[in-house]
């Protein structure tokens, strides 16, 4: 199976109401390395991700997923943990046994693909409970193992642990290492400095719909190259 | 001048009396609106489910028209379902007028846009929450009708009400199209207009409680299940 990675972003640029919300984003995205999208609140972080997934249309510029694939299959080897997932008004089970229904898997093969996603994001116990009432760490969990079950090339997650209490959040940062290990590329925001520094194998930095600073995590936080990423290390408020 | 305790207390005893014409009635309505709201749900639904994800020219046109349809006046329903079931007319062949078959068909169109207009609205509401996730898990379009309508099935049940509630209580559509024949296309609504105009009012206020009874009875039970299944289901 070919990969549709590296996803080159090229002047990829978006603007609404008479705003330019994002600009002249271009990088390349690889594979094998975990990005961490970082940047002040209002900076672009989520409009990228959305770009990035198809989710909404570029109005300028424009990014190139490699391999050639239509758009119905480049959908179909990514996947997206929302802040606040949406989930369908069915069981656990029911809402991955959905998403393997429409990525085409075989109606018994799902079962026990969707409880093995279940069992381990350690949702086996709560498989047959309605997803809606789940506590909000479990939900994003849910929202994980659908993401695994679908076994990714790219999972893209926004800021998924900004709703949730410590142990959540760590359950949220080792299902983003085990995607790593199985050889998902992970592109994520979030706002959380510490998590980045535990999770990042490159930066993306952004402020005001620009793409300020990009390297490797190490070289990011120990010497940030501009003002703006030196202030948003230091805590300072910027917009 | 009548006696209104009397005939109230005549109109209790026809229906503790279980009186059997009076039952009779009541089945047919119910029998009639019910089938009326079930083609119209299966009809209005979906289409109500496309018209609010689906944008395409005049679209809005549409949308002012069904809302417009939504007063249909039954009478004027009435009126076309006659002409279009009437011997001559291009459905005269079915031989369905004045017949229970007729009301059902009078009473779906009536509600039908009623269900359309406002199933429209739950879903587009529905899509608001659901639509980037639904697109990011790639559901086709036809999915994501289904799985809209399946997962705003708390408040469409409050949308079917309403159509219910539209078709119970109609009378001119069914007197029209049905004749209000003893014993055959007599409804709870043509009786009572029938009863009043005769002077039997006991008829008339057993048929108006025992009607407003259904109706209550049935949103009741339908707001308990609703409340009891979006506790359990979230
Ligand atoms: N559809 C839209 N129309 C207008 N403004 C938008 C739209 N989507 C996002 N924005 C604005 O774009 C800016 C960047 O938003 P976002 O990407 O959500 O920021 P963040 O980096 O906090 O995730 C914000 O100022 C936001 O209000
Ligand atoms: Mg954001």
């Amino acid at each position: 199976m070919t990969s549709i990675l590296p996803l080159e972003l090229r002047g990829l640029g978006y603007s609404a109401g008479g705003r330019r919300l994002l600009s002249g984003v271009t990088v390349p995205l690889r594979a094998g390395m975990r990005t961490i999208v970082l940047g002040p609140n209002g900076a672009g972080k989520s409009l990228l991700l959305r770009l990035c997934h198809g989710l909404i249309q570029p109005t300028e510029g424009g990014l190139r997923w490699s391999g050639g694939l239509d758009e119905a299959a480049l959908r179909r080897r990514q996947a997206m943990v929302f802040q606040r997932p949406v989930l369908l008004r069915r069981s656990a089970l029911g809402n991955i046994r959905y998403v393997l229904s429409l990525r085409g898997v075989a109606r018994r093969l799902r079962q026990g693909m969707a409880e093995e996603a279940l069992d381990r994001f350690g949702l086996g116990e709560l498989a047959r409970r309605p997803a809606r009432v789940l506590s909000g760490g479990e939900r994003q969990r849910l929202a994980l193992a659908r993401a695994w079950a679908v076994r990714p090339e790219v999972l893209f997650l926004d800021e998924p642990t900004s709703a949730l209490d410590p142990a959540a959040t760590l359950a949220v940062e080792i299902a983003v290492h085990d995607f790593h290990a199985n050889g998902t590329k992970i592109v994520m925001t979030t706002h959380d400095l510490g998590q980045a520094r535990r999770l990042a194998d490159e930066v993306l930095f952004l402020s005001r719909g620009r793409l300020v600073e990009h390297g490797p995590a190490a070289e990011f936080f120990q010497a940030p190259a501009t003002a703006q990423a030196r202030a948003f290390l230091a805590g300072e408020l910027m917009c | 001048m009548f006696d209104l305790a009397a005939a109230f207390s005549s109109a209790i005893a026809l229906i503790a009396g279980l009186d059997a014409e009076l039952f009779a009635i009541v089945r047919l309505s119910l029998g009639v609106s019910l089938a009326a709201v079930a083609i119209a749900a299966v009809i209005g639904l979906p289409l109500g489910a496309f018209l609010a994800l689906a944008r395409f020219p005049g679209r809005e046109v549409v949308l002012v028209a069904l809302n417009a349809l939504m007063g249909l006046p039954p009478v004027v329903v009435g009126l076309a379902v006659y002409v279009l079931l009437s011997r001559a007319g291009p459905l005269g062949s079915f031989g369905l007028l004045f017949t229970p078959g007729a009301m059902v068909v009078a009473q779906a169109v009536l509600v039908t846009p009623i269900i359309a207009a406002l199933g429209r609205q739950a879903v587009a509401d529905l899509w608001e929450e659901y639509g980037e996730q639904l697109r990011s898990l790639g559901a086709p379009r036809r999915r994501v009708i289904g799985t809209l309508l399946w997962d705003g099935r708390h408040s469409l049940i409050t949308v079917l009400l309403a159509g219910f509630g539209r078709a119970a209580a109609e009378v001119g559509a069914v007197m029209i199209v049905g004749g209000n024949i003893k014993g055959l296309t007599r409804t709870m609504t043509t009786a009572i207009s029938l009863e009043t105009s005769k002077g039997d009012l006991a008829m008339a206020l057993g048929l108006g409680m025992i009607l407003l009874a259904v109706v209550a009875a049935v949103n009741g039970a339908a707001f308990a299940a609703g409340a009891w299944a979006r506790r359990v289901s979230g």
